[in-house]
């Protein structure tokens, strides 16, 4: 492991030429992926980045691990093959708004409800890139697209809140351009065993531009965002117009706060990552813009066995009980007769 | 256990009745009633029958499956050749005493060697009158029909649409025998605490008692099934009803004759009943230890694949892991991706979720994965009928993806097949690295026959090694015999890359949009497949090398085709068979073989799709039989053309 021990960036990074538009979110979210592996601790050979189809999907390509560019939606389950064959490889889902959330709802729900110790990764940019800009199932009300030149009617899908419907038990939301903290999260992500939800805030320069302008611009982002810290009080706002969120028979509501005021005093809620209930992570989830600054963070994480090791300890319990399969017992298993020459 | 009625007769079992011995060391086996020798002289006299066909028929919670499988039990253990066939509907349980309820399991069993349930059952057994009617004109003219007639009431002939009592009419054609099954039932078990309803459950072992005595069927083989499932006044009560069926038709004067069908002239060697399902799951064990990689099956429920997935859940003990997954697209992605980690992964289903399988069978195509999809066919289109059989799934397999997309295909001919078609399957899928479909059918699913069983030792051995040598790797270059490209799979350090579904440049596997390299993966991946003839078996007709007519088949009307054949030629007509186990790719001689005959005649259960084939491939003028009514061929039917086509140019 002494490679392992010096580890870089560049060990991470693909021949190949990466190929998203200039100034799209995706680069900046590769980037500080190939720098936080090498501090994973996990030998190259064992990483395998899996995703379906769209432009988060290219990902693999960009990477130098194992990697499955599968079809569109069916990620989360080819990468649930992979683990189950393989329960020591960290395997990594790549995909978009429109792959995870439309086409491959379902499978991303039913992976999230087994806990398959996944990385899944959520670009959501709010629209349809690689087919040139219709409205995906994030995108807001009223959107104008080419494919709603009238305006978007669909009610948009919210990731974290699917995701805890689901029963995550790791959910968080990231930025594209917020290295430190998107680097923390992905840290995080990849510690917590089970399916590991993670939103990325990504933009999309050609069809939906500055789309989470508020909390990507630095200016803006104490005022938008709502960064969510274990054992804190859900505080933001910028000095002189500091505010807190208190939660009130699971209704959220913004409260002023002095600077120097003490927010639990003043009823805030303090953030609790581990509540066994999704309520309170749901409730976190209901805080949108413009009416609320935009929760950054873990939502929720709490333990629970993972399918991988529920389905191997099956087999050991199998096979302990049973003995190892004895292929000849098993054909004359039952009733079975002879006849002789 | 309760011991066996001793007042019956001697029954003369075949002199080679020692050859046999069960797998319970208990000696040779006998009819329950001639376990001593002091048993009293024959009260009715025994006619040899070289072959029987019985229908057992009632509503769907009669449990007629359960019936006939017991009676198939017996009648594999007593060592005739046999072979079944459930037919059932898809409702679990439809309203009581409906046409839409009811559900049949056929039987033929016989003193020589078979190969179909037979055309005509010469004994329906039926429990109301709705069974009697959704299956009485199948039976032989003359042929026996057992009713339940305490199940003939007005009501329950009104339910079975029947305007007016049937039984005079029926009386003119068949020999029919009315036993009042619910009372004597009732009275067998009366001192039991059971209710009404659930004492009325046992009357069909009632009648699989009476069907014992009629055939001299040992009972020990269902006794002891019984007492393993059930205590205490339930099994009381099924134990008593089953001696009281056997001693009813021992004392009735409705049967002055039972019957004896003498052990068939077996292969020695160690048998079992076996169902294709069974068989099929089985295989699937076996090609993993013989391959030697942990099995992966990504599986969603669906008709009449779920018994596969139900017994391979049994098996985690070797190692395999089974995967019920979202959906059909779920389950197959799992399984590719299982396949990409190295394992031996494969999908169990049925037409509508092979549909839903394509386009990821397509992903393995073009990531060159081996994978093994089973699509059990089924009727349709669309929902059809999912319990009936049919073979129109053939296109489908070969070409129901989007662009030039191939994959190999292979069909078991019989139940017992179904256990050897999945080590093939599964070793050119991983020699050559690709999709292997196979198909099978509702009908070889459930159906069976007595299958001898392999010498687990013995069974082909090829430990399949991964490739792990990461000088000059490349993902896509090519074993120069197979054209595969080698299996790196995850976990091994050197061999990182990436696959996927967009077009490979060949060697380095990158992602290429280079017009002659499209057009030159199209050729190598058609190539790989077209190599496996180089390997499969040639065609072999059956009876003759050339002549006037060719029966051409595949999959499970190997059965009824063989046997229309083989008696075709005992009349002295010029016809031979060949049964197609490879569809894709073919055997490389079987245009030769195919040009030695004048004529071709391609019985199938579709619209005439093997047919349509050989006519494309080689422009021949092969001439269809298609039958698609949800059930399987007759012979007579097969036996009809043929006739009817020699006859033309006679």
């Amino acid at each position: 492991m002494s490679e392992a021990a010096t580890p870089s960036r560049k060990e991470f990074v693909s021949d190949q030429d990466v190929r998203w538009c200039p100034g799209c979110g995706d680069y900046s979210i590769l980037s500080n992926v190939q720098k936080v592996m090498p501090e994973l601790g996990v030998p190259r050979e064992n990483v395998v980045f899996v995703s379906g189809i769209g432009c988060s999907s290219r990902f693999p390509y960009y990477m130098n691990t194992y990697g499955f560019h599968t079809i569109h939606g069916r990620a989360p389950a080819f990468a649930t093959g992979i683990k189950v064959a393989r329960p020591e490889l960290s395997v990594w889902v790549v995909t978009g708004d429109g792959d995870g959330l439309s086409i491959g709802g379902n499978h991303l729900l039913h992976t999230i409800r087994r806990n398959v110790d996944l990385q899944i990764l959520l670009f959501n940019n709010r629209v349809y890139g690689l087919t040139k800009g219709q409205y995906s199932p994030t995108s807001r009300v009223g959107m104008r697209t080419k494919s709603s030149p009238q305006g978007a009617i669909d009610h948009p899908v919210d990731p974290i809140a699917f995701a805890l419907g689901a029963g995550a038990t790791f959910v968080a939301r990231s930025i594209d351009v917020d290295a430190t903290h998107l680097q923390e999260v992905l840290h995080r992500a990849h510690a917590h065993k089970g399916t590991a939800f993670v939103e990325i805030l990504q933009n999309c320069p050609v069809y939906n531009d500055d789309e989470w302008v508020e909390v990507e611009d630095r200016k803006t982002r104490a005022e938008a965002a709502l960064v969510l810290q274990d054992g804190e009080p859900l505080v933001f706002g910028p000095k002189g117009a500091r505010r807190g969120i208190r939660i009130v028979d699971g209704v959220p509501s913004v409260v002023p706060l002095a600077d120097d005021a003490d927010p639990r005093a003043a009823g805030v809620a303090v953030h609790r990552e581990g509540h066994q209930s999704p309520a309170y992570a749901f409730a976190l989830a209901s805080l949108t813009r413009p009416a609320f600054p935009l929760p950054i963070g873990v939502f929720r994480a709490v333990e629970k066995p993972t399918y991988e090791a529920l389905l191997q300890a099956q087999v050991d319990d199998a096979i302990r009980t049973r003995g190892p399969g004895d292929l000849g017992a098993l054909l004359h298993s039952g009733d079975t007769w002879t006849v002789e020459g | 256990m309760v011991p066996f009625p001793r007042a019956g007769r001697p029954r003369p079992f075949p002199p080679t009745q020692g050859g046999i011995r069960s797998s319970h060391g208990r000696g040779p086996l006998r009819g329950p009633n001639t376990s001593g020798d002091d048993v009293p002289s024959p009260a009715k006299k025994v006619e040899e029958l070289q072959r029987v066909a019985i229908r057992f028929a009632g509503d769907s919670g009669d449990g007629i499956q359960l019936t006939g499988t017991k009676f198939t039990e017996a009648t594999a253990l007593f060592g005739n050749d046999l072979s079944t066939f459930p037919d059932y509907p898809a409702e679990i349980r439809a309203p009581a005493g409906s046409l839409a309820g009811v559900s049949g399991f056929q039987l033929h069993f016989a003193a020589e060697d078979i190969r179909t349930p037979a055309d005509q059952p010469d004994v329906l057994v039926a429990l109301n009158p709705a069974a009697l009617r959704a299956n009485v004109e199948d039976v032989r003219p003359g042929g026996m029909v057992i009713l339940n007639s305490d199940a003939f009431a007005a009501k329950n002939l009104e339910r079975a649409g029947y305007t007016e009592d049937p039984l005079p009419a029926l009386r003119r054609r068949f020999r029919v025998i009315e036993v009042p099954l619910t009372a004597l039932n009732r009275e067998a078990v009366k001192d039991l605490r059971l209710g009404t309803r659930e004492a009325d459950r046992s009357k069909n072992f009632f009648a699989l008692g009476l069907m014992y005595w009629l055939y001299g069927r040992p009972m020990e083989p269902t006794v002891r099934w019984l007492e393993s499932k059930f205590e205490g006044d339930v099994l009381e009560a099924n134990l008593r009803v089953l001696k009281a069926g056997w001693h009813f038709g021992e004392t009735t004067e409705a049967f002055p004759v039972s019957y004896v069908v003498p052990r068939a002239k077996i292969e020695p060697g160690s048998y079992r009943n076996i169902t294709g399902n069974t068989a099929l799951a089985w295989g699937i064990v076996a090609a993993g230890r013989r391959l030697g990689q942990p099995v992966f099956l990504g599986a969603y429920p669906i008709t009449p694949a779920s018994d596969v997935l139900h017994e391979l859940a049994r098996y985690r003990h070797f190692g395999v892991k089974t995967f019920q997954a979202e959906d059909e697209i779920a389950a197959v992605s799992a399984a590719i991706g299982a396949a990409f980690a190295g394992q031996l992964a494969l999908c169990t289903t049925s037409g509508p979720g092979f549909v839903l399988k394509q386009e990821a069978i397509g992903l393995a195509v073009m990531a060159e994965l081996p994978i093994v999809i089973v699509d059990i066919q089924r009727a349709g289109p669309s929902t059809g009928m999912p319990t009936k059989a049919e073979q129109a799934d053939l296109l489908l397999a070969l070409h129901g993806r989007n662009s030039e997309s191939p994959v190999a295909v292979l069909a078991p001919a019989t139940p017992g097949d179904c256990f050897d078609v999945m080590f093939e399957a599964f070793d050119l899928a991983v020699k050559y690295m690709t999709p292997v479909v196979v198909l099978s059918d509702a009908y070889l699913a459930n159906s069976s026959e007595p299958w001898r069983i392999p010498d687990a030792a013995l069974l082909p051995e090829r430990p399949v090694r991964h490739h792990t040598n990461s000088e000059g790797f490349r993902p896509y270059q090519r074993d120069p015999d197979t054209l595969a490209r080698p299996w790196a799979v995850p976990g091994t350090p050197g061999l990182e890359h990436r696959i996927g579904g967009l077009e490979k440049e060949d060697g380095s596997g990158n992602v290429s949009y280079l017009p002659q390299n499209h057009a030159r993966m199209v050729a190598l991946r058609a190539e790989k497949i077209a190599r496996m003839a180089r390997e499969i078996p040639p065609a072999e007709p059956r009876g003759a090398d050339r002549g006037r007519l060719l029966v051409v088949g595949w999959g499970g009307t190997h059965g009824a085709i063989t046997e229309a054949v083989d008696a075709a030629r005992a009349d002295g007509l010029d016809v031979a068979s060949l049964h197609l186990r490879h569809l894709n790719p073919f055997p490389a001689n079987l245009e030769d073989v195919l040009r030695r005959f004048d004529r071709i005649l391609v019985p199938e259960l579709n619209g005439g799709q093997l047919c349509w084939l050989l006519r494309a491939r080689f422009l021949l003028p092969a001439e269809s039989l298609a039958k698609v009514a949800g059930q399987p061929f007759h012979i007579s039917e097969i036996r009809a053309r043929i006739d009817a086509l020699l006859g033309e140019e006679a």
